[in-house]
């Protein structure tokens, strides 16, 4: 790849921290729950922005940046309080910060009077404080760039220049001999050496400055190339540029003092010690802790811990997860050949293989741990969209948040980006009420959303919460009527009223809004959270708000499985579903019109599912009492009995997709290679789940 | 033998960037991701120069150009900030600091390659 470009991509990993860091500081800043380096985290995460951003001439970041700086700069050095009206503008600016790096990348364009407005308010802060703020701000507006090309120059031969550096100028590592070589590509030196002032040597102090110099340069260039080589030394030095005697009569009125000066100052007055350039050597540089004043070192104060990290390659770690799924499905058919050979258990090869196992279940989780990701990320970029969304709608929110640490796989995390945008936009604009109508209602003003995270029996639990008006049932069920998604005389529990939202097509939104009516419905969400493995589920109190919840499983690599075998055929049911395991007694089981049957089970009959017919590897229906009923849950909570022959093992398994494999089939989760190296399929218990609420409740046929 | 210049400075596209310009021009590069990191660097070998943002965690520049310059290895090694700040508040600091030169961002390769032709005795 070309460098420009490895280090643009760098430059927007960097940006994407230093933007969770600005938001992260400014929402600790809002809260009141922020310390003196919060802020100075936020202004060097900003500032970095602005330098990078200027590398790569990204200007309209850059501006926008530094401005953004300067009102920050008001907060770090006290003059501006971070007052709720102050924070919010800086909230704003964040975003929009956001989205101008989002616009430098490519992927947005920001809006020139969203970007004007914000500017103007960023430069309305700075400039109550302090005048120079916006001074500086807008000497960066504009840079421009002087060329005096009327000003080339005196008709003079070239400049005399008179040069004494002070001890300061040794001090900062700069050097006459540089100095002189730069000149010297100007044109022809004639360079006078003053060592008059050298002291004896018992009275010599190293870090002491003694000569100076008078240098003829005969050249064309102009006064300001010459100044130029001075450039850093300007204020370490005593200084003075005169036109060489030539063209006494071209000067300046004001500027003939110094000039007058040096043109007196008689070059003879002094030894004049004439040297080779090269010769030129500057005393050896002073020992500078000998003059800097007595400081306690303060390093370890400042040494703030710092995670230690390493950017990887996705890919790496990708093949390096495959390798490790590799490993598991090995290390099963060498179980099964130890198995095979007829050891006894007792022998060496049994406690290897045990130990075997245990270190490969520990790679295994490791590899999860590097592939693993806090929510945190995906929780702040929602606090963005809340904000935005409460602005759009002129409602009050506050977002808050749990379990922020959570760890989710990568590749969970970042599918869950664009339902949880989804959700989250949905609480604020369908569910929460207007602070007008809250009132009325006799809640706070302020609504609120409510994002929580928690690791729960092998899977994560999402919960998108608000504290809202709740599902309006009656408005989703003659809704769905409208739209010939239910027959008009259904009979639908408040649950499956609730289900309806999941339907594809359905938006409640009497006019579309330009929020959530995006074309994108709750059916988008449900799939995309189930392509990942994942189920989601509302409830909803009237009044009270209403909960989504998302549960995904924790790895898409592996599973924990129940091995079982159904007419020959092997197959693997998730461990995560299975409520429990049993043999049915016929007084349990019962038939339900012509071949439906259902299990009583605690109190509740079940949907009885004969796999081996449904998955057509035979014709007969299987006798219940031969077999293994387990029993499994599904989306919602909702369970059925699968009927299965036996049940092999509970083991860990390797997913291997069928989708990309072969293609997709009904029933069927995934696939995954066994010990003895043939395929199973992994059920997909969601899928009999939902086909056995469909047999037994009509109406709801399409919801799952 | 090249230069070798020890760059100071958390962003690694900054990192980046000077690098590739740097060893453009034949220089040899050593990187640090901020002062104290550019301070353990410069303790263990002399730099021909040292090129060093002033915005840093953990120790800013102001603070790494100060502590390098109480090190008898580092006496009189040229010592170039980058700034974005405009104001001649931060130069005085800076060279308060002991810096040498400055160098204003945004900068390209041509004005970095030539504070650094300007600095360096080599």
């Amino acid at each position: 790849m070309d460098p420009m470009e490895t280090i643009r991509q760098t430059f927007f990993q960097e940006c994407e921290e230093q933007l969770n860091e600005t938001e992260t500081g400014l929402l600790a800043l809002e809260i009141g729950e922020a310390d003196s380096e919060t802020v100075n985290a936020v202004f060097r995460a900003v500032h970095s922005i602005k330098g990078g951003a200027g590398a790569f001439k990204y200007e309209r970041l850059v501006r926008f940046a530094h401005v953004f700086e300067t009102a920050l700069d008001g907060l770090r050095n006290g003059a501006l309080e971070a007052s709720p009206a102050v924070m919010k503008t800086m909230l704003r600016s964040a975003d929009l910060l956001a989205d101008l790096v989002r616009e430098a990348r490519g992927d947005a364009t920001v809006e020139d009077e969203r970007l004007e407005t914000l500017r103007g308010a960023l430069a309305g802060l700075a400039e109550a404080p302090s005048e120079p703020a916006t001074q500086e701000a807008d000497a960066f507006a504009f840079q421009p760039l002087t060329l005096c090309l009327d000003d080339l120059g005196p008709p003079a031969p070239g400049w005399r220049i008179f040069f004494r550096p002070t001890a300061d100028l040794y001090r900062r590592g700069n050097e006459p001999a540089r100095i002189l070589r730069e000149l010297a590509e100007l044109g022809d030196l004639d360079v006078a050496c003053d060592a008059s002032a050298l002291p004896l040597l018992d009275a010599f102090d190293p870090g002491g400055a003694y000569l100076a110099w008078t240098i003829d340069l005969t050249t064309s260039a102009p006064r300001e190339r010459v100044e130029e080589a001075f450039d850093f030394v300007v204020d370490d030095c005593d200084l003075r540029i005169a036109p060489l005697a030539a063209a006494p009569e071209s000067e300046t009125p004001e500027s003939e003092t110094p000039e007058a000066e040096t043109q007196n100052a008689d070059p003879f007055a002094f030894t004049p010690l004439s040297i080779d350039l090269p010769a030129i050597d500057a005393p050896p540089a002073p020992e500078a802790s000998a003059r800097a004043p007595a400081r306690k070192p303060e390093i370890s104060r400042t040494e703030a811990p710092v995670s230690q990290t390493i950017r990887v390659d996705l890919e790496r770690v990708d093949r390096l997860a495959n390798l490790v799924g590799e490993l598991v499905i090995n290390q099963a058919m060498l179980s099964q050949s130890i198995v095979e050979a007829g050891l006894p258990r007792a022998s060496k090869a049994f406690d290897d293989l045990s130990a075997l196992e245990q270190l490969t279940r520990e790679i295994q989780d490791g590899i999860m741990a590097i592939r693993a990701q806090p929510v945190k990320p995906l929780f702040q970029r929602m606090t963005r969209i809340v904000r935005e969304v409460a602005d759009a709608t002129g409602k009050m929110v506050r977002l808050k948040t749990e379990g922020e640490a959570t760890e989710v796989d990568r590749t969970v995390f970042e599918k869950l980006a664009d339902p949880l945008t989804h959700l989250v936009r949905n609480a604020v604009d369908h569910g929460l009420e207007t602070p007008g109508d809250r009132a009325a209602a006799g809640k706070p003003e302020h609504g609120e959303v409510r994002l929580s995270a928690a690791h729960r029996s092998g899977r994560i639990v999402i919960d998108v919460s608000d504290d809202g008006k709740g599902i309006d049932r009656a408005r989703v069920k003659a809704k769905a009527i409208e739209q010939d998604l239910i027959a008009p005389d259904a009979q639908l529990s408040n649950a499956e009223i609730d289900n309806l939202l999941f339907l594809p097509g359905f938006s409640t939104a009497a006019a579309v809004s330009d929020i959530s009516g995006r074309g994108v419905g709750m059916d988008v969400v449900k799939s995309s959270i189930q392509s990942l493995g994942g189920r989601i589920s509302v409830s909803s109190r009237p009044g009270l708000g209403a909960t989504f919840s998302l549960s995904l499983p924790l790895t898409l690599a592996v599973l924990d499985g129940m091995v079982v075998k159904v007419a020959d055929q092997t197959l693997v049911t998730p461990l995560t579903t299975i409520v429990e395991t049993l043999r049915p007694k016929a007084k349990d089981v019962h038939r339900l019109g012509v071949d439906q049957r259902v299990l009583a089970d605690r109190g509740a009959f079940v949907p009885l599912i004969d796999i081996g017919r449904e998955m057509g590897f035979r014709f007969t229906p299987a006798d219940p009492q031969s077999g293994v009923v387990i029993i499994v849950e599904g989306d919602g909570g909702a369970r059925c009995a699968l009927m299965v022959d036996s049940i092999l093992d509970q083991r860990q398994v390797v997913i291997k997709s069928l989708e990309t494999n072969y293609q997709q089939v009904q029933g069927v989760a995934a696939a995954t290679i066994l010990g003895d190296g043939r395929v199973a399929l992994i059920l997909d218990v969601d899928r009999f789940v939902a086909g056995a609420a469909a047999c037994s409740q009509p109406p709801l046929a399409a919801v799952s | 033998m090249s230069a070798n210049i020890l760059t100071v400075d958390d962003s690694a596209s900054l990192r980046m960037t000077t690098r590739l310009a740097l060893s453009g021009a034949g220089y040899a590069v050593t990187e640090a991701v901020d002062g104290l990191d550019g301070l353990e660097k410069a303790k263990t070998r002399r730099f021909d120069a040292i090129l060093t943002d002033i915005n840093m965690p953990r120790m800013d520049g102001l603070r790494m150009i100060e502590e390098l310059r109480r090190l008898p290895n580092q006496l009189g090694v040229p010592i170039v900030f980058l700034t974005t700040e405009s104001d001649p508040e931060m130069k005085a600091r800076a060279k308060a600091a002991g810096a040498t030169a400055w160098l204003t961002k945004p900068f390209d390769a041509a004005q970095l390659l030539k504070v650094m032709s300007k600095v360096l005795t080599k």
